[in-house]
């Protein structure tokens, strides 16, 4: 889409020079203001990232913007050694993994029959699956449901009760109707099923609608704290943002009730502590959001959106 | 089918209908066998639609009943609406639904535009490398975890060590308890939603933006429009259909608004403003026990939302464009 863009806007320039004082100073401007918003975007991760690394001194006297002041290594090491977090961890990658295959199987087995033209009865079934979109029992009920089935205390009741997304086998189903007809017509007269088709030609070829729908599942699943919160006591079964949740509130509660007055030097490793938690929460995240972010700054993914 | 063209028998077309019925029938039999192995793939997603969706909307009868754990939905008694004479009765309700609609509105004033106006600017950059690069970053806050946010928020904003209140004191200020006054907190509670969703929602204008013809950027250099004139006249009417559906698309969740961020944000301090109707459900339904009555608040939640994205897709058709579906 940025090409289509800049190829709108590019040959203006030789047009008109007389706005070329205009448009440099708007050129400055428009690039100002975008570093500014983006900076002020990413600041609070860069500075957290900072944090988990600086001295509690350097904190306290406010010395920390972008980056670490008196490098060190201990509050992220005290992260590596809690059990809690670690086993907090390996939950959620569990639940992010096993999630993300059974939300990406599930889909495609929904998206691909709707997005079927010759499917008798394709009206029905999206209607029947776009009310849910629309309507819920709420909280209550699908917690009871979920009581009721025996998934409570297990990570089932994280990753079932949102197995599918409406709004997701939409998209994909968008982005298989938009596959030429003819293909599929080829391969039948080859002798190739439907089955076979979806696997062997259909799959193949949305890799990048693929990889989208997958990171934004995977990236729910791993952010997720609410179904985390309702849905599990046990403490084994916490998944990381459980915990990341309760070191933060640790000290949320102090600074908002200034009850941490006389134990100012306590507080501040707690904050170089919750700033290397949150550093070790979201690595995975910032580890995997360069690889995908192409396909949807690249707009494969808003193709299929607007189709 | 069949009842009806007994009904009628003088009708001289009755072979042709029940031919005609027949074949058609024999002929969707035909297209459903052809695709047999179609609808065995869609079965898994509708079961689960079935069991986790639909079966929750037959759960809502407990705001109508006693409900009893042990007697189930069905078997325990009726309570004559007993939940909903409550409801008008609850100290706290008036004030969770004005917080939830304040928030609502102040984020739709403040948030609305916010993705509009970034979309035009980055529409404007030519260079490619600076672009990219910026979205990536304007992306990024949209895949954090409002846990993590919030706890950012408050580490930014503590108002002993957080760098704003640093800043504040450097220059001379007082510093600012932000998380602890009602209208600092939801100034907050609104950046900090325009800060996660300012560069994602950049997206679907800019894709808007995309389809414009570049023909008009060009007649209009030609007839010397510059920067400013171009925006106005050819990019702000050629996204307008995209805002006007997106805006009907936001008037129509007026009344839910997510947990999460208010969850990660609000403290004890500030909850006349922070308390809002999924925070509440949870806090006196899972929290506290009380299915009943919080499944009849949801519920009313849920007829008010429904009733509102119908009216914003029936607006959204009757204005030539294509609703949601």
């Amino acid at each position: 889409m940025a090409q289509q863009a800049e190829t709108a806007n590019r040959p203006m320039q030789p047009v008109r020079r007389r706005y070329s004082m205009w448009d440099v100073s708007f050129n400055i401007f428009n690039y100002a203001i975008i570093s500014l918003i983006a900076f002020i975007c990413i600041f609070p991760f860069v500075n957290t990232i900072a944090n988990a690394f600086s001295s509690s001194h350097a904190i306290q006297s406010g010395k920390v913007f972008l980056w670490p002041v008196g490098i060190q290594f201990d509050a992220m090491k005290s992260v590596f050694w809690d059990d809690n977090v670690i086993r907090a961890m390996l939950v959620t990658i569990y639940v992010t993994v096993v999630g993300t295959a059974i939300n990406m199987v599930m889909t495609i087995l929904t998206a691909y029959p709707l997005s079927r033209r010759d499917l008798a009865g394709r009206k029905y079934f999206m209607n029947y699956m776009i009310f849910t979109m629309m309507f819920g029992g709420g909280l209550i009920p699908s917690y009871l449901l979920n009581k009721e089935l025996g998934l409570l205390n297990t990570l089932w009741s994280i990753m079932i009760p949102g197995a599918v997304s409406a709004f997701n086998v939409i998209i994909m189903k968008s982005f298989f109707q938009n596959m030429p007809e003819e293909l599929r017509e080829a391969a039948i007269m080859d002798g190739c099923g439907n089955i076979r088709y979806l696997l062997r030609i259909v799959l193949p070829l949305s890799g990048a609608v693929m990889a989208t729908i997958g990171l934004f599942y995977a990236v729910g699943h791993w952010n997720s704290y609410m179904g985390a919160v309702i849905m599990i006591d046990n403490p084994d079964l916490y998944t990381l943002q459980v915990r990341l949740r309760n070191i933060l509130l640790l000290s949320q509660m102090d600074t908002s009730l200034e009850v941490m007055q006389q134990q100012g030097k306590l507080q501040v490793i707690e904050e170089s502590l919750k700033a290397a938690t949150a550093v070790f929460a979201t690595v995975p995240i910032l580890i995997v959001y360069p690889f995908l972010q192409k396909y949807f700054v690249k707009g494969s993914f808003l193709g299929s959106v607007k189709g | 089918m069949e009842a009806q063209t007994n009904k009628s028998p003088a009708l001289p077309y009755k072979a042709d209908i029940d031919a005609g019925a027949a074949k058609s029938r024999s002929a969707l039999w035909k297209r459903i066998r052809k695709n047999l192995d179609l609808y065995l793939c869609l079965a898994p997603g509708l079961v689960y639609f079935f069991i986790f969706c639909y079966i929750p909307m037959f759960g809502l009868l407990i705001a109508f009943k006693d409900y009893n754990m042990f007697e189930g939905v069905l078997k325990s008694p009726w309570n004559h609406f007993a939940y909903f004479k409550e409801m008008i009765h609850l100290p706290d309700l008036h004030k969770i639904i004005r917080n939830t609609l304040m928030l609502n509105v102040l984020g739709l004033v403040f948030g609305f535009p916010a993705p509009i106006i970034l979309a035009i600017l980055l529409n404007e950059v030519r260079s490619k490398y600076f672009k990219r690069i910026t979205q990536s970053l304007l992306y990024l806050p949209h895949f954090m975890s409002w846990v993590l946010m919030g706890g950012m928020i408050y580490a930014l904003l503590s108002p002993k060590y957080g760098i704003i209140n640093q800043a504040l004191q450097w220059i001379g200020l007082q510093p600012v308890y932000f998380m602890g006054e009602n209208s600092w907190w939801v100034t907050v509670f609104i950046g900090s939603g325009i800060w996660a969703g300012v560069g994602w929602g950049t997206i679907i204008y800019l894709a808007a933006m995309t389809t414009l013809d570049p023909h008009l950027y060009e007649a209009a250099s030609m007839d010397g429009a510059g920067r400013w004139k171009k925006i106005m006249h050819i990019t702000i009417p050629g996204i307008m259909p995209t805002i006007v559906i997106l805006l009907i698309l936001n008037l129509g969740h007026m009344v839910s608004i997510g947990f999460e961020q208010p969850y990660a944000l609000m403290n004890p301090l500030v909850m006349d403003v922070a308390d809002v109707l999924s925070t509440y459900i949870y806090d006196l339904g899972i929290r506290q026990g009380g299915f009943g009555l919080t499944t009849a608040i949801g519920m009313i939640q849920s007829l008010i939302n429904l009733g509102l994205i119908l009216g914003a897709n029936y607006a959204a058709n009757k204005m030539g464009r294509e609703g949601i579906w």
